[in-house]
Order: structure tokens, then sequence, then C-alpha cells
């Protein structure tokens, strides 16, 4: 039999979901807090991140990647949370066993008191959106183009044509244009960019590559490496129009087409996932189905600034020493929170929890299409609650807003909140 | 008298205002299509001085790893850019690198330097 450690807290995977709720558990009290992570560093995708813009929310100051992930990194070294790097966990029980791997101490069995999972997300691929044609060399997701490009030293390729304007394919749209290639065009099915408007403008604006919205790749071509993508115009419906055509010849394919949190291990723990977001249904605490197991981060929803899931992982840490020290009360009934119109996600899914401590609860949702001039209305029993002015949605953007916990009332069992445009009537609910 | 006319897309929310730009003899006469104060700001600037920070990497020898990521410690001129990228793709860097070190002093003479902003430990 091999020895079994115990922790207080272990938390899957060292980005910045797990590294900000660590050092919040451990600020609020919680000992033995370990740490696992598969890759030979920590700090999870941000390393790779070079380019500016993270921080502005959290810290103030505009910050890149690698420069956000160093002041946790920091932070950790300076605590006794443990971190084993090169570390793979492969499955965790109900009961909260976990077992991993590395090649230093072979087979690890852990058992905690509490989970944080916090394992990411990962990229969508070419066999996800279905592209027909040749299989070459010379596709890569955009997030693993990065990798080579920004920590590994390789360059993916010179003649590139990148599917998807997210922000990941902008950011690379510009990357591999500083680093000498020719990009060709950024391609988007859908009739707007989902990225921020500034990758727009300072990634393809500055550098004139063209994007093609309501674009999409029909065929690639080649035998070893790519040679050719045909390209063609898709209708409302996202059909490929006939006779749009067009060939482009090209060496690199880069997909920049979402993003779905890794719940490989969530899923054998026997939770269900949420349909929309591809995570883990939790409470307002960032707590799943199984108590004392947290999630947070992209794990749980596709955030697209780390600042909130810095935000979100530190609830999760800071739930955590509240679970462990038996400091919370149930409420008789949970108040589910559901989304009306024009939203496609709230999480947290439910509250469950009576907290006079905290003075309001912070939603994150998301809008299923563009719109402006909008009312986000909270509403309760067909009474709007709370109204938040927008000047715009969209769905790329998280949307935050504060439910105060002087608005919940002990009888409250389902709370919806709606997307309004302000013009169909400030006074009646639409839902 | 030579009048101009730009547009620019205002980078302040996700809004992306198109602002109209008139100029009459290199003065700024009139600014059209902003949303609000900041974007009124931003265009002037934009039009005026458009800078960037510029990220990218510098090979480093004999570390753990074969690249540091760098950025230009200010907003550089947008027409430095691509020549800057070239100043910075000749330098070459001995481990261990610290967040913060001066990679390149004044690139592409504009008065500001190439930092690290990670820390890379020798091989």
């Amino acid at each position: 039999m091999e020895e079994v450690k115990q922790y207080n807290l272990v938390v899957i995977g060292g980005g910045p979901a797990g590294m900000a709720a660590a050092l919040a558990a451990k600020k609020d009290g919680v000992e033995d807090i370990l740490i696992l992570e598969r890759d030979k560093y920590i700090g999870g995708i941000l390393p790779q991140c070079i380019h500016n813009g993270f921080g502005l929310e959290y810290f103030g100051e505009e910050l890149t990647g690698p420069e956000y992930a160093y002041k946790f990194i920091e932070r950790l070294q300076d605590s006794n949370i443990k971190v084993k790097k090169g570390t793979m966990v492969v499955n965790i029980t109900k009961n909260k066993k976990i077992t991993a791997l590395n090649s230093e101490d072979g087979l690890l069995q852990i058992k905690a008191d509490a989970i944080i999972l916090a394992m990411g997300c990962r990229e969508r691929t070419r066999e996800n959106i279905k592209i027909p044609g040749d299989r070459p060399a010379g596709i890569f997701s955009a997030g693993t183009a990065q990798r080579y490009t920004n920590i590994e030293g390789y360059m993916p390729g010179k003649e590139v044509i990148i599917l998807g304007s997210g922000d990941i394919g902008l950011i690379m749209a510009r990357r591999m244009k500083l680093e000498g290639a020719n990009v060709k065009a950024v391609l988007e099915i859908m009739p707007y960019s989902s990225g921020l408007v500034r990758n727009k403008v300072q990634c393809l604006d500055d550098f004139d590559i063209p994007l093609k919205l309501k674009h999409t790749i029909t065929d690639i071509n080649g035998k070893e490496r790519v040679k050719e993508v045909t390209v063609a115009k898709v209708d409302e419906k996202m059909n490929v129009i006939p006779d749009t055509e067009e060939v482009i010849t090209c060496d690199t394919i880069l997909l920049s087409v979402g993003l779905i949190p890794e719940n490989e291990l969530s899923k054998s723990m026997g939770f269900s996932l949420h349909p929309v977001t591809g995570g883990p249904i939790v409470n307002e605490a960032r707590e799943t189905e199984i108590e004392g197991v947290f999630a947070c981060g992209n794990v749980l929803h596709v955030h697209d600034l780390v600042d909130w899931v810095t935000k979100e992982s530190e609830l999760a840490g800071k739930s955590v020493a509240k679970y462990l020290t038996g400091k919370r009360s149930y409420r008789e009934n949970p108040i589910k929170l559901e989304p009306g119109k024009n939203v496609s996600y709230i999480v947290p899914y439910k509250i469950d929890f009576i907290d006079f401590e905290r003075k309001r609860i912070k939603l994150f949702l998301r809008a299923d299409k563009p719109l402006e001039n909008v009312d986000i209305n909270i509403i309760h029993d067909n009474k709007i609650l709370l109204k938040y002015k927008k000047d715009i949605v969209t769905p790329g953007e998280m949307i935050t807003v504060n439910l105060p916990e002087a608005l919940i009332k002990n009888k409250m069992k389902k709370i919806k909140i709606s997307i309004n445009k302000r013009e169909e009537g400030d006074g009646s609910v639409q839902n | 008298m030579v009048v101009s006319r730009t547009n620019i897309i205002c980078v302040g929310c996700p809004k992306g205002c198109r602002i109209k730009i008139e100029d009459e003899d290199g003065k700024i006469k009139n600014i059209s299509g902003y949303g609000c104060d900041k974007g009124k700001e931003y265009a002037r600037e934009e039009y005026k001085n458009p800078t960037r920070i510029l990220p990218t990497t510098v090979i480093v020898e004999n570390g753990e790893l074969p690249l540091v990521s760098v950025k230009t410690e200010k907003p550089i001129p947008k027409k430095y850019l691509l020549p800057a990228m070239k100043e910075i793709s000749r330098a070459r860097i001995e481990a261990p690198v610290k967040i913060g070190d001066i990679i390149i002093k004044n690139v592409k003479n504009t008065g500001i330097n190439v930092i690290a902003t990670n820390n890379i430990e020798t091989e």
C-alpha cells in the first residue's frame, strides 16, 4: 500500500484561477494547501500571452500575461503553499481522493478535505468544427501556435490564414505579422468580430490585415503541408452561399474557434455539466454539486478577462475557508438564478447560503447577441428588483452585476435576469 | 488650404465609435462621431501621435527556455513597430533574466527601453 497524504485543500491546476484561489484560502486561515500543476511551470496560459492588456481591472495597471502571473507566483513563493509541478491528476473520487502521477513520486494518493477545480479550458479543434479537406501539416489551434512562437521559439509558418476573430485569433494575427509572416486574412463566420474593438484596431487595422466577416473555410488542400484553402461567404443561417468560393494560397491555418472548459476530471466525479457553459453547476460560493468541491476560472465558464478569473477564484478560496470552519448556514430554499430574455447564462446558478456579512453577490452573465441601449433587469415574481443601464452588450464581453444582499428575501425561490432594449417600454417586464 | 478627413475607430469600449477628424493645414478643425469625452480625447491623440506598446520575445542564451518575453517600457510611435521588431530580433541575452531587466536601451532612438516581462533561469 502506498502512503496516502492528507491536505486541507488541494487545488487542481496552477494557472491564474488555481493561484488566486489557493492564496485567498491561505489568507483566510486554511493550512496545508497543495497545488497540483501538470506543466513544468505555474502560471497557466499567462506566460505565453506576452501581449499587454492584463490587470487593468484587478491591479489598476496594464501588464503583460507573464507579469500578471508573476505577481501571484511571487506571493506563492513567499507562502507555505506547496506546489507540485509536472504532476498530472488522473482521477478524483466523490470522497475527495485524488490520484496523480509525476516522475519524482511516481503514483500519488492524496486525500483532501476540500478540492478546488481550476483546470482552465482548452481550445476547440478542427475536429470540433468539422472542416472538410486534406489533413496536411500546418494546421494549428491559435493557442498552440502562440506557445510555439512565444515560449518554445518556433515559427509556425510564413503565409497564414486565421479562422475565428476572437481575441486569441486577433492577437495571433499581429504576433505572426510582427515575426515576419504574411497574414493573408482573418475569417469570421459571424457578422461581427467576437474580439475586443481594441484588438481589432491594434492587431488587424494597424497592419492592414483584412477581416472577412460572414466567411468560413470550406476546404483545405495540401499533401505534406497546407497549400491552399477555399473560403466562402455564409448566409444568416451560416450556410455556405454557392459561387462565393475563393481559393487562397497559404502554408498555415490557425484556428481560433472557441474554448471549452476542461472537465474530464469533473466528469469522473460524476457531476453534470451545464449545457451552455460546459462547466459544473455551482452555487454562489462556487461550490459544485459535491459538498467541499469547488470550481473557479475557465473550468467553470470561459472568461474574457483574467482579472475576473482572479476575482472569482478568490471567492472560491474564501468559500473553502468558510466550508472548512463550518461557518455557513444554508437557506431554507435555494434561490435559482434563471437566464431571461437575451441572456445566455448566469454564474452562479443558485444561491444556497444566508450570509449577512456580504453586502452583495456578484453575478456574471453573457448576452446571447449584441444589443445597444439596454436595461439589465433583475426580476423576482415579475417585478423588477433592480435595473442596470448599459449602452452596449455583446456576447464577447462578460457582464457583471451586483445583487445586493438587502434585496434577497427569505421566501424567494427564483430570480430571473433579462436584458431588454430600452425602447421596449420601461415599466413592463419582458422575460 | 489643405483639408483632410480621417476616420478613427475608438477602442475605449465595445461600441467602437467611428470618429471623424477634419484637418485644415495640419490643424484639427473638427472632431465628430464620438460617444463620450474620453473618445474625443482618444481620437485627438490617435490622430496626432498614434503610439503602441510593443510586446515580443528575445532569444536567450543558456536559459531554461529559448526565449524571454519583452515589451517596450512605454508606448512607441506606431510607425516604429516593424523597424523596432528588426532591431529586437537581432538581440541576444544571456540567462538568467529577471522581470524588468533592460534588454535593449533606446530602441530605434525613441528614448524608450525594451524590458523583460518574465524571469528565465539558467539551464
